[in-house]
């Protein structure tokens, strides 16, 4: 077993958020054609919504058919990859549930913050990879013009946008110990409102007041803006600090306020027993 | 210092009865361990008995970190069990389901885990292997799915996965439960060469009264969350006036150890 102190448990640290990664590659490999059918379900779903630029066109409306088509295409791979980091961060307890495994999981001397940060890690390589092939696919499809896009800018956008949302993650991935069978599905919710508040089809501006307030205080809107002047206008990383700063403010507050929300969750599940799985 | 020292220990639940006050759903307690106290020195191997419902499960799940006590206290090798990352690296654990992600080989499950106690990639080649074949599991099989393994295969691969991480107490639920005469008594016969082998302090929690007498240095009876009590088996069947273990089972509890609790009532 390793030795004790501030290097070896650094080092045990690491080891196990590389075996939280390890075993999501895993699972992949062999779940690896479900993943397929899902992903080409995840770009039907996205050509839905970025026909509706065409429809626009064909019914008379003036519009820049790529440029909408490609502000949609943006909403559409935010909401695909908001719900895989999500969905991934759920199953550290909804899956291993499922399975069985979680008192094994929760058992073993890992911190839980490390823990969750090896899920998230694993979701945001996992949800970048998964977007960039969406993106591609789609965009392809509609033969977009994007000479100017600055893709690392938009991929930089992206990934500091997501230490938000595997704060806001793991607020929902405790969700199914306090209720087994329906707290997966809060994710989504918690998805759903975020992304509506954010503009993930339309601009902020055209939202009530109120909401317009709380579009303010979400990562999506600072994402999807983000990613947007990137792809669209080229933006460098100086032209977006406006969006990345509040990102890393709300990341720096979320992150915490979730890990928080975990323990709690996890103290609940081991004073009333419900980590069990049948419990 | 004991192993195991467990004082006044007490654990309950809430659990629904069905009916309503107002727009809440009515909850009565339920208490799963009423206040036990016991010992156990280092390198015993000591197995509970109890009926589905005593509060064998719950005991172990305390002295796993997996469950928090309403009252009394824990420790483990003089860590309380409330200092939950000292603990953890020196328990282990084998229950009645030999849970594991069934897509994954038992390989890929053992990596898993011993990830969490910090075994590299490196550290974890050789010793999967080694472990596996020592309980048994037939090489040729390292790569199938769990989920095409019978179950005692799958307690084989249960039992590497304790053993890997090197707890220096393992505690074993229900081990045996389930399994076929000829797996159980290859399960029994490791458990024995981990005890030879292994500077290992066992809890064996069980409905086994055979594998409790074959295996444990003292045997100690759970009722309804009251361990009433603790003892090498030729003491108890004595204080009880009885010619087995059954017998003192039923001296000691008033119930046949056939006779068991519904199993929503095992916490």
């Amino acid at each position: 077993m390793p030795g004790t102190g501030a290097a070896a448990t650094l080092r045990h640290e690491l080891i196990g958020l590389a075996g939280v990664f390890e075993r999501n590659v895993y699972l992949v490999k062999r779940y690896i054609w479900w993943d397929v059918a899902f992903f080409i379900w995840t770009v039907a779903n996205t050509l839905t919504i970025v026909f509706i630029a065409k429809g626009i066109e064909a019914g008379g409306g003036q519009i820049d058919v790529d440029e909408v088509t490609t502000i949609l295409l943006v909403g559409a791979v935010v909401w695909a990859y908001l719900g895989i980091i999500f969905e991934i961060l759920t199953e550290t307890v909804a899956w291993e549930r499922w399975e069985g495994t979680i008192e094994y999981t929760f058992m073993a001397p890992l911190s839980r913050p490390i823990h969750l940060f090896g899920m998230g890690l694993f979701a945001i390589v996992y949800g970048v990879i998964r977007a960039i092939l969406l993106f591609a696919v789609v965009a392809l499809f509609f033969h977009l013009e994007l000479a100017h896009a600055n893709y690392a800018a938009a991929l930089l956008v992206l990934v500091v946008a997501s230490i938000s949302f595997i704060g806001i993650g793991m607020m929902t991935a405790v969700l199914p110990l306090i209720s087994p069978e329906k707290g997966t599905q809060l994710g989504f919710v918690a998805q759903g409102i975020l992304l509506v508040v954010s503009g993930v089809y339309y601009p902020v501006s055209v939202l009530p007041e109120w909401m317009q307030a709380l579009a303010k205080i979400s990562p999506a809107t600072y994402a999807l803006d983000g990613i947007r002047d990137a792809i669209i206008d080229g933006a460098g990383v100086g032209a977006m600090w406006s969006n990345i700063w509040p990102l890393l403010i709300i990341g720096v507050v979320s992150v915490p306020l979730g890990l928080e929300v975990f323990r709690r969750g996890e103290r609940y599940a081991k004073r009333h027993g419900k980590l069990k799985r049948s419990g | 210092m004991p192993a195991v020292e467990v004082k006044n220990l007490r654990k309950e639940f809430r659990r629904s009865d069905g009916r309503r006050s107002g727009l809440r759903r009515r909850r009565e307690r339920v208490e799963a361990l009423r206040g036990i106290s016991f010992e156990i020195e280092r390198g015993e191997c000591v197995a509970i008995l109890g009926q589905n419902g005593s509060g064998k499960s719950t005991l172990v799940r305390l002295l796993s970190t997996l469950l928090l006590h309403d009252g009394g206290s824990a420790t483990l090798f003089g860590h309380d069990v409330s200092d939950t990352r000292a603990v953890r690296r020196l328990v282990n654990r084998v229950s009645v389901e030999a849970s594991f992600f069934k897509k994954m080989s038992s390989t890929e499950n053992l990596a898993y885990a011993a990830r969490f106690y910090g075994l590299t990639v490196g550290q974890t080649r050789d010793r999967i292997p080694e472990i596996l074949e020592r309980v048994g599991f037939p090489a040729a099989r390292r790569n199938e799915a769990m989920e095409d393994l019978s179950r005692g295969m799958q307690q084989k691969v249960a039992l590497a996965r304790a053993l890997l991480t090197q707890p220096i107490l393992l505690l074993l639920d229900e081990p045996t439960t389930g399994l076929d005469p000829r797996s159980k008594l290859e399960v029994q016969d490791f458990i024995r060469e981990i005890r030879a082998t292994h500077d290992a302090t066992i809890l064996l929690c069980t409905h086994d009264l055979d594998e409790a007498e074959a295996l444990a240095d003292r045997v100690g009876i759970l009722d309804d969350g009251n361990l009433l009590s603790l003892e090498p088996v030729d003491d108890l069947k004595r204080r009880y006036d009885a010619d087995t273990l059954e017998e003192a089972f039923f001296a000691a509890t008033g119930k046949a150890f056939e006779d068991e609790k519904p199993e929503e009532d095992e916490k």
